[in-house]
């Protein structure tokens, strides 16, 4: 009997199994096997040589650099603030779902829309710059120094907040609400009840989220690419090195670059993974 | 009862200020659409006279416009004018056609990947299996890939089927994609074992169990994925980048950036009414799509 389940539930997988197999599963081992290879046509088998090729490439270590500042600074600050106005809509605010509504706004409107606003604001003649001089302070050219960063970073979250707050907001109505009541009843402080329980049931939320965003992180190129092109200055991300790669054809170092992130991803996937079994292990009891 | 009074006061007052910054902050965030869709009633040369410090390409064609000293963010029109969109719909078809390429990219991929995903997703739920758990631990960590390792296999596989340069290189990967897969997992995996016997008990083969009994218990999770799907191709750029070489073939997200220095003013225009079907997705599925992305919460079924 459930023999029979399992193939004919298997039946179920089996088209988009297939597809996943040739469009991902099966070219990843080729992706796997050129990034040991010296080239496509050669095959000769080189091990680490790609690899350190990729590592010791300028180009690519600051990328590498780029990307993980970036997602260092943005991705605490995107947790903690949606965090926050989770925190702060859960309270009674007048217009609750319209400001919801508003702050999840950013999913739908068009890249190229982003980029005009932003050019608009941040440009060296633009609304910022403009606000600036009138407070007595100098115009700073904020798309082409070091400034840059900022300003995705202030894209990164407008884009990224509400989002997260939806995951948050479900996480927060699932804290028992009975839990507080007897906390409240023995008179715990609200620093106590806070990071206690609602911290504690929103754990594996908070991680989940911060690797979400992390992910995320990565692929902020849209917003760069298209704001600054392709050699932006203090922006240069992986993926703008990953480009450049597709367009010289590179293989071996396609690969080897690509593989290396694959192992990123598999690590803090399986991270939560683990954390995350662990942390409900511990609230079911 | 004095004391009550006044905590209550306090209380009301922080409720205010808390309500206010909220409301300030939701406002800052619909201020791009807002000024888009304001912007694309202005005339060219109100566009030119208020951002052509910025985009200085479109002064250089009349000369001896007026260019305001300052930039402003300007959202009321002089006059409203709606030349902008007869440009856009009537006098130059191009655009309409990135917008048709865009239609012809997403659509095929929302309803295929939906009708794949389905079916997997019923696999999934349905038998918990160790080669299974394994396998859908794969489709997580693909799906949860930035585009930049995807791409990769995507471009080697389209490579040798030839399909490199057509519709197919987006539409094949994108409907293999396991993003719905894992989503409708999920909320098949939530439908109590009693009814899914229930059914068995009374005759039901597995395929009417999957159509009668599963589908409509899982209307309101395909309508949240459709809405998450629609919204990521809308916006595609990457896939299209790198796998269609041909630009007569991008779709009007890539195409937008593109005219952004231009013709700013039209741009305006093009960005409006690119974002009226995703706006109107939000308008009548806001609540599937904030349910959507609550079920992504938590990474077990």
């Amino acid at each position: 009997m459930t023999k029979k389940l399992k193939r004919v539930s298997g039946l179920f997988i089996a088209p988009s199994f297939m597809g996943v197999l040739t469009f991902f599963l099966v070219p990843f081992l080729v992706v796997l096997f050129y990034s040991v290879v010296d080239n496509p046509v050669n095959k000769e088998f080189v091990f680490l040589q790609n690899f350190k090729e990729v590592i010791t490439n300028k180009a690519f270590s600051l990328a590498v650099v780029n990307t993980v500042k970036f997602s260092i600074i943005s991705v605490p600050l995107v947790v903690a603030l949606s965090l926050l106005v989770a925190f702060a809509l859960d309270s009674n605010v007048v217009g609750k779902s319209k400001i919801r509504s508003c702050l999840l706004s950013p999913m739908m409107v068009p890249i190229a829309s982003v980029i005009l606003i932003w050019q608009v604001l941040f440009h060296y003649n633009g609304v910022v710059n403009e606000i600036c001089s009138r407070f007595d302070v100098s115009q700073i050219d904020w798309l082409k120094s070091d400034k840059a960063e900022l300003v995705i970073i202030i894209l990164f979250v407008w884009k990224n907040l509400g989002y997260n707050m939806i995951l948050f907001m479900a996480a927060i109505s699932n804290i028992p609400k009975d839990l507080i009541e007897v906390a409240r009843l023995e008179s715990a402080s609200k620093w106590l009840i806070f990071w206690t329980i609602k911290i504690r049931y929103l754990a594996s939320t908070i991680l989940f989220v911060t690797i979400l965003s992390v992910i995320n992180s990565f692929k902020v190129f849209r917003e760069i690419y298209l704001m600054t092109g392709d050699y932006p200055y203090e922006l240069y991300m992986l993926q703008h090195y990953m480009n450049n790669m597709f367009s010289s054809l590179n293989y071996q170092k396609l690969s080897a670059a690509a593989i290396m992130m694959s192992i990123v991803m598999i690590i803090l996937v399986s991270l939560m993974f683990v954390i995350e079994n662990f942390i409900g292990r511990d609230l079911e009891e | 009862m004095k004391f009550d009074r006044r905590v209550k006061k306090k209380r009301r007052k922080k409720n205010i200020l808390l309500s206010t910054i909220l409301i300030l902050l939701a406002v800052i965030f619909v201020i791009p659409i807002v000024f888009t869709i304001c912007n694309s009633f202005m005339a060219e040369t109100e566009i030119a006279a208020n951002y052509g410090r910025i985009f200085d390409s479109i002064v250089g064609s009349g000369g001896s416009k007026y260019v305001s000293e300052t930039v402003h963010l300007k959202f009321i029109p002089d006059a409203v004018s709606f030349k902008q969109y007869f440009t856009v719909l009537f006098n130059s078809p191009e655009y309409l056609l990135k917008f048709w390429n865009s239609v012809i990219l997403v659509v095929p991929i929302v309803v295929f990947q939906l009708l794949v995903a389905l079916l997997a997703a019923y696999g999934f739920a349905r038998y918990r299996g160790r080669i299974r758990e394994m396998i859908f631990f794969a489709y997580i960590i693909l799906m949860l890939m930035p585009y930049q390792v995807t791409l990769v296999p995507n471009f080697l596989v389209s490579n040798w089927l030839g399909i490199l340069n057509s519709n197919w290189a987006i539409w094949l990967p994108g409907i293999f994609s396991p993003f719905a897969v894992f989503l409708l997992t999920k909320c098949m995996r939530r439908i109590p074992s009693g009814i899914i016997e229930a059914a068995k008990i009374d005759g039901a083969g597995e395929w009417k169990i999957f159509t009668k009994v599963c589908l409509p218990l899982c209307k309101s999770a395909i309508a949240s994925v459709c809405i998450l799907l629609f919204i990521d191709y809308w916006n595609m750029v990457e896939q299209p980048l790198i796998l269609l070489n041909d630009s007569d073939m991008h779709p009007l997200s890539v195409f937008l950036s593109k005219i952004n220095n231009g013709e700013v003013g039209i741009a305006f225009a093009v960005a409006t009414i690119y974002m009226i079907p995703t706006l109107l997705v939000f308008q009548y599925g806001e609540d599937y799509l904030v349910e959507g992305i609550t079920y992504q919460g938590g990474m077990k079924g």
